[in-house]
């Protein structure tokens, strides 16, 4: 033999580089990158420490959640659900602090809360074969409506004893960063290494790309599918507990729209809605790619109301982007 | 002893009898064709030896011992493997990640154990050079010919070690020259001693690589014998029909 086994297992069919080039996450940092330097110019606020701080604490909410949608989307699912689990996860953690119980039952009572509604999503689709559009659009509504109800309508606010605790690990600061922004950091991190080198991150690549095969291969896919869509709740959970110490108040209207600016965010860091691609670092970048365009637009002077227009824009530009690329590469 | 034998395989759905009184006997190294027209009973076949149904009467032997397929993972660990007619491949994944889906090498620190993509390179790459295909583990399915997803499919059912590789239409929808690549990929599994049983409409690949074959008709075996001893046209006549008994 000419050459080893050694080599073969070795070779790529494209240079490290190429490969890069190849991911749309990179071209999206690159957009982003050229937005900040445009900036930087247009306007002598936007690399001010004060500027940077709200920009990242403000998109980590968003971003927190989409890394869960990003699990959904790659399965080749959707979770339209996640707002409304913002709303009533948050309204459960403000009942359980207004009713004098400690943080630490508060952040428990809003994950859990977050976390069954993904269990009730994750079951339905995956055991009873329905689609994920349909009942996750029915958890949009249940979810929303349970937190009107459970609220009575009212804000909830005095947080008893442990008030400050609670404010400081939504509102406060490591190491110069907001705490969410901490918290997207880590994840963001705990998400590529998932992904990647754990099978449960594999399988579900592998059931965006083949849900048939991965079946006949012996992939646990239901249990996989119902993981997804459990994490995707915790993960609005966990952006509901942040939001409620940061604004020191539930209500019930919280995370009304999230739902769409977290797909945004997954889809212009790349993911698939047929399945099979995307990403975490992608994930992070598209949400921060949102709200460095809003924030600019903004310091800019430009009408708040046109902020949808360029988002949008930019979200049909990534899926375009993508498409070209794969009718280049065959 | 014959490797795998199946007796008196029968299986009726309700009113309806789609096997009846199979006999197919298959020895190690050996390649049979199993031929028929649609509605002939093939698949339902298919699917006893895959695990995906249970007859409704008969008994399967494999290596002396009577055996009973409760589900296709059953069946695989008890020594058969299926390359399914559309591959069941991931095209979003490598070649090796295909190869090892469902069963990813993994490497141990502490409690947790992670993929061990080198590991998976190297045997996945290991198993191409045995089947002398091209094939790069790196490479995403994808971009790849009809033959070399072949190669990967193939490959996947090396990982068990398996008694009969069953292939379902392998050569139905892909090029002249990559069927040559797929019927070579048969002749080194027959050559390690693995026993295939080939499901083919194509008579030109069933009589260059079978070494035995077999021909169902309304749920029966009409025909039984060597390659050597039938010619196409005896064939053709015994699927149509127009030979009733050979």
């Amino acid at each position: 033999m000419s050459v080893s086994l050694e080599q073969v297992a070795r070779q790529r069919e494209q240079t490290p580089v190429r490969a890069l080039l190849a991911n749309q996450s990179i071209w999206v940092t690159m957009a982003l990158a050229i937005i900040c330097l445009v900036m930087s110019q247009v306007s002598n606020v936007f690399v001010t420490e004060d500027n940077l701080f709200n920009i990242t604490r403000n998109f980590s909410f968003i971003g927190i959640i989409a890394l869960g949608m990003t699990a959904v989307i790659i399965t080749r699912g959707i979770d339209l659900s996640v707002g409304s689990v913002v709303g009533v996860s948050g309204i459960v953690t403000g009942l359980v602090l207004h009713a004098g119980h400690s943080w630490w039952w508060g952040m428990l009572s809003g994950l859990l809360t977050a976390v069954a509604c993904g269990l009730v999503n994750g079951v339905l689709i995956a055991y009873l074969n329905l689609s994920s559009f349909i009942v996750t659009l029915g958890m949009y509504a249940v979810a929303r409506s349970l937190a009107q109800v459970l609220s009575q309508n009212r804000m909830i606010y005095e947080f008893g004893p442990d008030e400050k605790i609670f404010a400081t690990i939504g509102g406060g600061t490591l190491f110069g960063m907001a705490n969410p922004f901490v918290v997207l950091l880590v994840l963001v991190v705990v998400f590529m290494f998932a992904f990647r080198y754990t099978t449960w991150g594999r399988w579900v690549y592998a059931i965006g790309g083949n849900e048939q095969a991965a079946r006949l291969t012996g992939v646990a896919v239901n249990r996989v599918k119902v993981s997804v869509y459990m994490l995707s709740g915790l993960m609005s959970g966990i952006s509901a507990v942040l939001l409620v110490g940061y604004q020191g108040a539930a209500i019930n209207a919280m995370g009304t729209g999230y739902e769409l600016r977290a797909i945004a965010s997954s889809v212009i860091g790349g993911a698939d809605l047929m399945g099979g691609a995307g990403g975490a670092y992608g994930t992070f970048i598209g949400a921060a790619l949102i709200e460095v365009i809003r924030n600019s637009l903004l310091l800019a002077g430009v009408d708040a109301n046109w902020e949808g227009t360029f988002v949008g824009l930019f979200i049909v530009f990534a899926v375009l982007l993508s498409k070209f690329r794969e009718l280049r590469s065959g | 002893m014959r490797l795998f034998e199946l007796r008196k395989i029968s299986k009726r759905f309700g009113a309806i009898q789609a096997l009846n009184d199979v006999n197919l006997q298959i020895d190690a190294g050996e390649v049979l064709g199993l031929m028929g027209d649609n509605g002939a009973g093939k698949s339902t076949l298919i699917k006893i030896m895959a695990g995906n149904f249970r007859p409704s009467g008969g008994e399967i032997w494999l290596k002396g011992e009577q055996v009973e397929f409760h589900n296709p993972l059953d069946a695989r660990q008890k020594g058969v493997e299926v390359v399914y007619q559309d591959l069941a491949l991931c095209d979003n994944l490598s070649a090796a990640e295909n190869v090892f889906l469902g069963r990813e090498a993994k490497r141990k620190f502490g409690p947790f154990s992670f993929v061990h993509y080198t590991a998976m390179f190297r045997e996945a790459a290991r198993h191409f050079a045995e089947l002398k295909s091209e094939t790069r583990p790196r490479d995403l399915v994808r971009q790849m010919s009809g033959g070399q997803r072949q190669a990967v499919a193939i490959a996947r059912t090396r990982l068990s070690n398996p008694d009969i590789v069953l292939m379902d239409e392998p050569t139905a929808a892909i090029s002249v020259r990559q069927v040559a690549e797929v019927l070579d990929l048969i002749r080194r599994l027959r050559d390690q001693g693995i026993a295939v049983i080939l499901i083919s409409h194509r008579m030109p690949d069933v009589f260059a690589v079978c070494d035995h074959i077999s021909v169902m008709r309304r749920g029966a075996v009409v025909a039984d014998k060597p390659i050597k001893d039938t010619s196409p046209e005896e064939v053709t006549g015994l699927i149509t029909g127009a030979i009733e008994f050979a």
